[in-house]
C-alpha cells in the first residue's frame, strides 16, 4: 500500500462520491416571493451534490439540514474539520448509497455557510444585511430549494429526507410540491412547532440579544462578535437535543479534573465543561443573526394553520409515499408530533410508514448510528426504488 | 439489499385463504399485519396497494424494512383516522380476539373498507369444549398456547357468536371458510353447525 496523505485521501474520497461544491445565483430575474409578503432576490445558494444523476434524472434525493446544519452532509466541515453531519448515513454502499442516488444538499435561506443570509452583503447598501434581512419561513426555504432543483434540471425528486428542521422542510416540500417528490422522509420532525420549542428558541435569541457585543445586530460592522450570547443559546439548545438518560450515562455527576467540588463557579462538573465546549466551538462556525432568523422561521412553522386548521388538507390526494420516523427519548420533537402527521396522512388516505425508533439519545439520535433508524430508511428507500422501477447509474467504480 | 423473503411457499394457511379472497389491483389495509408477511405476498402476487397497521414496533420495523407502508397503530384506537371507503379490503387476521372492543373494530373496518376479512380461532372447537367439560380448565394447547393470566386474547368467541354478531350488526357474510387442526379447509361453510364444532379457525369475508 502506498502511503497517501490526508489531502490525497480526501481527494480520492471526493472523486469516489463524485462530490461537487457549488454556489448558484438564483431569483435574480424573478425574485423569491416570501411568506411575509416581500419579494427577495438575487439569492446565492451554496450546495453540494454527491453521486451521479441517472439518464432520466429520476434518482435525485434532496437532503435537508437542521437548524445549525449546512450543506456539509458528507464532506468534512471546513471550519471544524469534523466529518459531514450525515456521513454515517450517506456514502458509497451506505444506507443512502452515493453509487445509486444523486444527492443534493443546500445551505438554507438565511444560513451562514454560503447561502444568502444576514451576514451576506446587501447589494443595495454594500453592507451586510444584518437585521435588514427579511424574516423568512420554512416555506420560503423550501420555495428556494425548488428554485435550486429547477436550476439543476431536476423536475422530480426520488426522495426528500431530513431530520428536525430538515424534516419540517421535507413535509413542507411534499405539501407544496406533491408532484415533484416521490418519497418523503421527515425524521424527528413536526407539522406544528410547539409552544415549548418556541420558548426554548426565545431563550436562545434573548441570550444573543442581551450580549452587548451583539450591537443591536450590527456587530459585523463594529468588528465584534456576540460570542457569549451565542454560546449560551447553543448551550441551552444543546440540552434539548439530548435526554436525561443520555446526560446521566455520559456525565452523571462526574467532576471535571478535580477530586471534590470547588465551592466556586468554575466548571466543577463534566457536564458543565462539555456544554461550555459545545457553546464555544459553535460560535466559531455560526452567525448569531442567522441563529435569530432560522429559529424564528421554525417558530412560525404551523402547517395545520396554513390548511384550514386541518393538517390532512395539506395532503389530500397526495401521490407522495411518506416514511415518518420518531425516537422514544426525543422530547423536543416527541413521538406524538410524528403521530399527528401520521394521523393526518391516514385521514388523507396517503401511503405512510411510521416507525418509532427505540433510543435513549434524545433528539440527536437522528444524527447517530442507530441501527433501527438506518434499517428503516434503507428498507423504505429500497422498496420505493423497486416500486418506481428506478434505474441506477452505471457503477461509478 | 433486503433479503428477498420467501413468502408464497410457507404463507400461513389462513393467510393463503385470505389472499384468495382479494381481487388484484385493489386497496388493502391489514390490521395487525405483524412483519408484513401477507401484505408482501399481496403486493407481489395480487399487485394491491398494500397498507398495514401493527401494534408491535418490532413488527412495524421489519415490515417497513421490507418496503411496505406500515404504521405503528392500535386497531381499537387508530382506525377512526381513516376516511370512509378508503380501502377495498380491510383485514384483521387472528387479532379480533385481542381487541378491547371487537364490535366497534368490525364496524370501523366496514366503514373504512368496502369489505372486511376477519379470521379468528373458534372457541367452540370440540377440544376446547372437552378441556372445559372434562378437565374444568381453560384450554392451553398448541392452538391456544397462553395461560389465562397472560393471554393477549381477551375476547374469545365461537363461530356461532361471530355469525350472531354479524346478524346483529346487519353485516353481510359474503364467504366463510373453516379450517381443521391441520389447517386444511373444511367442506362445510364456516357459518354451519359442523364448523362450530370441528373448525379450529374461521375466515369470514364481510360486506355492507
Amino acid at each position: 500500500m502506498p502511503n497517501i496523505s490526508a489531502t490525497e485521501a480526501d481527494a480520492v474520497f471526493r472523486e469516489r462520491i463524485n462530490a461537487v461544491e457549488a454556489t448558484a445565483t438564483l431569483c435574480a430575474d424573478v425574485p423569491l416571493p416570501l411568506d411575509s409578503g416581500e419579494s427577495f432576490g438575487p439569492i446565492e445558494v451554496a450546495y453540494h451534490t454527491y453521486g451521479t444523476l441517472n439518464a432520466d434524472r429520476s434518482n435525485a434525493i434532496l437532503v435537508c439540514h437542521a437548524l445549525t446544519g449546512d450543506q456539509y452532509a458528507v464532506l468534512p466541515h471546513p471550519l471544524t474539520g469534523k466529518p459531514g453531519w450525515w456521513s454515517n448515513l450517506i456514502g458509497p454502499g451506505k444506507v443512502i448509497d452515493t453509487d445509486k442516488y444523486f444527492l443534493v444538499c443546500a445551505n438554507v435561506l438565511g444560513g451562514c455557510m454560503g447561502t444568502t443570509g444576514p451576514k451576506s452583503i446587501n447589494p443595495a447598501t454594500g453592507e451586510p444585511y444584518m437585521l435588514d434581512f427579511p424574516v423568512i419561513t420554512v416555506g420560503d426555504m423550501v420555495r428556494l430549494h425548488a428554485r435550486l432543483l429547477d436550476h439543476l434540471g431536476i423536475e422530480r425528486l426520488f426522495a426528500a429526507i431530513g431530520g428536525s428542521m430538515g424534516g419540517m422542510q421535507v413535509l413542507q416540500f411534499a405539501a407544496a410540491y406533491p408532484e415533484r417528490v416521490l418519497c418523503a422522509l421527515p425524521i424527528a420532525a413536526c407539522a406544528r412547532y410547539s409552544a415549548q420549542n418556541i420558548a426554548f428558541d426565545e431563550v436562545g435569541r434573548q441570550a444573543i440579544m442581551a450580549d452587548l457585543e451583539w450591537c443591536n445586530g450590527r456587530y459585523l460592522l463594529e468588528d465584534r462578535v456576540p460570542h457569549k450570547g451565542l454560546a449560551v443559546a447553543r448551550m441551552a439548545a444543546h440540552i434539548t437535543y439530548l435526554s436525561e438518560a443520555a446526560l446521566t450515562r455520559k456525565f452523571g455527576r462526574k467532576l471535571q479534573g478535580r477530586e471534590k467540588v470547588g465551592f466556586g463557579f468554575d466548571a466543577d462538573f463534566e457536564v458543565e465543561s462539555y456544554l461550555r465546549h459545545q457553546g464555544s466551538t459553535f460560535v466559531e462556525r455560526f452567525d448569531a443573526n442567522s441563529y435569530l432568523y432560522i429559529t424564528r422561521a421554525m417558530d412560525y412553522f404551523d402547517m395545520p394553520a396554513e390548511h384550514g386548521g386541518n393538517l390532512a388538507n395539506a395532503f389530500r390526494d397526495t401521490p407522495v409515499r411518506f416514511c415518518v420516523i420518531s425516537f422514544t427519548s426525543d422530547w423536543l420533537f416527541p413521538t406524538r408530533d410524528s403521530q399527528a402527521i401520521v394521523r393526518a396522512l391516514n385521514a388523507a388516505a396517503a401511503s405512510v410508514s411510521f416507525v418509532e425508533v427505540h433510543s435513549d439519545k434524545g433528539h440527536d439520535a437522528f444524527l447517530l448510528d442507530e441501527p433501527e433508524l438506518h434499517e428503516t430508511i434503507k428498507g423504505f428507500l429500497d422498496g420505493a426504488a423497486e416500486r418506481a422501477g428506478l434505474a441506477f447509474p452505471e457503477a461509478s467504480r | 439489499m433486503i433479503a428477498p423473503t420467501p413468502i408464497s411457499a410457507n404463507l400461513r394457511i389462513d393467510l393463503k385463504i385470505i389472499a384468495e379472497m382479494i381481487d388484484p389491483h385493489t386497496r388493502v389495509l391489514d390490521i395487525g399485519c405483524g412483519d408484513g408477511e401477507l401484505l408482501a405476498y399481496l403486493q407481489q402476487h395480487r399487485e394491491v396497494d398494500a397498507r398495514g397497521m401493527e401494534l408491535s414496533m418490532q413488527g412495524v420495523q421489519k415490515a417497513v424494512a421490507r418496503g411496505l407502508a406500515v404504521i405503528q397503530g392500535d386497531a381499537d384506537i387508530d382506525l377512526v383516522d381513516y376516511p370512509d371507503d378508503a380501502f377495498d379490503y380491510v383485514i384483521l387476521s387472528k387479532t379480533l380476539q385481542a381487541t378491547h372492543n371487537p364490535r366497534a373494530v368490525v364496524e370501523q373496518m366496514l366503514r373504512i373498507g368496502r369489505h372486511a376479512i376477519v379470521s379468528f380461532p373458534n372457541f367452540a372447537h370440540w377440544r376446547t369444549r372437552l378441556d372445559l367439560a372434562l378437565r374444568g380448565r381453560m384450554p392451553v394447547n398448541e392452538l391456544l398456547p397462553y395461560s389465562w393470566y397472560e393471554t393477549p386474547n381477551i375476547h374469545f368467541c365461537t363461530i356461532r357468536d361471530f355469525v350472531d354478531l354479524c346478524r346483529t350488526m346487519d353485516v353481510r357474510i359474503k364467504a366463510s371458510v373453516s379450517l381443521d387442526a391441520d389447517g386444511d379447509v373444511q367442506r362445510f361453510t364456516a357459518d354451519s353447525r359442523w364448523a362450530n364444532l370441528l373448525g379450529v379457525d374461521a375466515v369470514f369475508l364481510l360486506g355492507k
